[in-house]
């Protein structure tokens, strides 16, 4: 992949790499911009980002495809219906029960499940859901690991002692495991949290709980980072100034963690969408008939010997999309990072 | 760590317990329990204690191997003993094999970095982190398996029957689980045999006439292997310790991980938190035996 060469460059022939900032007037840009920069000559991974708003804007499209192309519902049966195809009158699944292939027309574009619903429409719906439960989760994962990691960093003591060893507790569990114990309680009961009551069917439960799990994976390095934030010399000017912890950690130390937030978050959307994809195979993401490609693929690999076309399509999307958001992601990271020292630990 | 170990326990204790709807007593009395059946089973399990005294009960089971499920009423530790061997063949396969094929692919990588060979296998390896396991699985379930007959579909043959047939049945539970960690992990290599490769020592070495051979294998990617080998027990412990529950579910290996899902679903907490705390052994104890491998690889750690 496009990680820049400039590693090489600065090590062995850093004088090439001066002249060459010289010549194409980098000197005086800021970091952003010149981030920005860097991701804009990086082509594969702009392409791979286009690529990730093309599904996004494909699965925002999903009632126009269902409503003018394929006439139908996501959750709409069509189990005794036949359809026309080269010609020939099919039914939508057979006597025996399997589900017709893809048929590359506007009704049953990419088949149909067992239920004779049109897999196309549910592939498209199920990744709003997908998508939304992504970043909303990555979205909570962020505040609350920026939130905890300041805390820990900047207060250390005491404060620290009880973040990380919350943080070692959240961390021993395989993600895995902690998911589907966690969904399968949240998903009897809901949860009542005082005043917050959340239904047992709402979506905000896998949300939470992906968002919940992937805490320590960005609160450790966000810790380390304000750990040696604190101990520069603007924020000692700001405290001779009489600013007080709360100023030092807003405006002072949080604009520094912008860059590895923004590293982060294409990579945490992308393990949220796969932890989603895998609390729907066991069965404890979205509760059905709510399609999201977690359940797709889930309902796919139970029902594979009937038709493959149910397991293979919503993961070739699941597939593109993280990829897409992986090589995005990598892109910028080089291009905030061209020595590559923020790591995703897994 | 053993603080930690604690509260997981405690935690995993408490999320079934506390919740509505988890009542053990109303699901082992089925459907349409006698009047006073209840009350005998919550008598008889101890369900009337008070949460703490529930909970220091049921650790002492664990330790004591006399833990008994809810659902199924039979012995916990029995049960996993039976698994063991599976969970352990399919770990210790895919560990081996994650690890070979992750520091050639790195090393080669790096050796040829920005170059065609080298773009290519990025790639693949983020095509490697991009596939959720499960889906790999069950598709070379039916493709690989079922359609075109090439490797068994799913199940577990014990080592002592037929070494081969042990071996055939495994080698595609260990391809989809390595694919993952291979992509991770070529990559963080490739990225350090990089930095590794400008550093003075590694000059001196072909100064003195050592070939190129010899400086990659003896002196960079032994020093580049220290932040993989750290990954590697943690993962290593994690897949030991039943962590890979959707590649043992996805191909029927019925290991420790799988037992750990199954009874979740069940709501069953004694095989839940049977399996956790037997995980969080297993990756503490392979935590250790990194440190030791360190200081093997690193003689600076040894002085230190």
């Amino acid at each position: 992949m496009a990680t820049e060469p400039a590693t090489e460059y600065s090590v062995e022939r850093p004088a090439v790499f001066e002249e060459e900032a010289r010549r194409e007037g980098v000197e005086g840009m800021g970091p952003w911009r010149l981030a920005l920069r860097r991701l804009r000559r990086n082509k594969i991974a702009i392409a791979f980002g286009v690529l990730f708003v093309l599904v996004v804007g494909a699965c925002l499209a999903a009632p126009l495809w269902a409503d003018d192309v394929a006439h139908t519902s996501p959750i709409k049966n069509h189990l005794s219906d036949t359809i026309v195809v080269d010609g020939k009158k099919t039914n939508v699944v057979s006597l025996d029960g399997v589900p017709i292939g893809p048929t590359w027309q506007g009704e049953f574009f990419l088949g149909a499940d067992t239920n004779g619903r049109d897999t196309m429409v549910r592939l498209l719906y199920g990744g709003r859901n997908s998508l939304l439960i992504g970043t909303v989760a990555a979205l909570i994962t962020t505040l609350l690991a920026v939130l905890v990691g300041i805390l820990a960093g900047y207060f250390r003591g005491f404060t620290d002692t009880v973040v990380s060893r919350s943080l070692d507790v959240i961390w021993a569990f395989p993600a895995v495991l902690l998911g589907v114990a966690l969904g399968t309680a949240l998903t009897l009961s809901g949860l009542n949290l005082g005043p917050i009551e959340i239904s047992s069917r709402s979506k905000l439960i896998p949300i939470l709980i992906i968002g919940f799990i992937y805490i320590p994976y960005m609160a450790r390095p966000i810790r380390g980072q304000v750990l040696s934030l604190r101990e520069k010399e603007f924020v000692e000017a700001a405290r001779a100034q009489g600013a007080g912890p709360l100023r030092i950690m807003l405006s002072e130390i949080l604009p520094n963690l912008s860059s590895t937030v923004v590293v982060f978050f294409p990579l945490m959307v992308a393990n949220a969408i796969l932890l989603e994809a895998a609390l729907g195979f066991l069965g404890v993401g979205i509760p059905p008939p709510e399609p999201s490609w977690g359940n797709l693929i889930g309902d796919g690999v139970d029902h594979i010997l009937s038709g493959p076309h149910l397991a293979i399509v919503p993961g070739v999307a699941l597939v593109i999309t993280v990829l897409a958001l992986n090589v995005f992601g990598d892109g910028v990271r080089d291009a905030f990072d061209p020595r590559a020292t923020i790591h995703l630990e897994h | 760590m053993l603080v930690v170990l604690f509260a997981v326990s405690v935690l995993t204790f408490l999320i079934f317990n506390v919740i509505p709807g988890g009542d053990p007593a109303l699901r082992m009395a089925g459907r349409q329990p006698q009047p006073g059946q209840l009350e005998r089973i919550r008598e008889d399990w101890g369900f009337n204690d008070p949460i703490y005294v529930q909970y220091v009960k049921t650790m002492g089971q664990v330790f004591s191997g006399d833990l008994i499920s809810y659902s199924t009423q039979e012995n916990v530790w029995n049960e996993v003993k039976g698994r063991i061997p599976r969970t352990f063949a399919l770990a210790i396969g895919a560990a081996i094999m994650w690890m070979l094929f992750a520091t050639a692919l790195g090393l080669y990588s790096a050796v040829k970095a920005g170059k065609f060979a080298d773009r290519s296998l990025t790639i693949l390896a983020l095509i490697g982190i991009s596939m959720p396991v499960f889906w790999v699985g069950a598709l070379m379930n039916y493709y690989l398996g079922f359609r075109w007959g090439i490797f068994p579909n799913g199940g577990y043959v014990p080592f002592a029957d037929d070494p081969w047939e042990w071996f055939y049945h495994l080698i595609m539970p260990w391809t989809a689980l390595s694919l993952l960690f291979i992509g991770v992990y070529s990559r963080i290599l490739r990225s350090n045999v990089l930095d590794t490769i400008n550093e003075d020592y590694v000059r001196t070495a072909r100064a003195k006439g050592l070939s190129e051979r010899q400086v990659l294998l003896r002196h960079v990617l032994r020093n580049s292997m220290i932040p993989i080998v750290t990954l590697w027990g943690l993962d290593f412990g994690a897949v030991l310790g039943g962590g890979a529950i959707l590649t043992e579910t996805v191909f029927e290996l019925q290991g420790v991980g799988q037992y750990a899902a199954e009874s979740i679903n069940e709501l069953d907490v004694p095989p839940v938190l049977f399996v956790v705390i037997f995980g969080a052994f297993f990756i503490v104890l392979l935590n250790t035996i990194v440190d030791i491998l360190y200081a093997a690889l690193d003689p600076r750690v040894r002085l230190a």
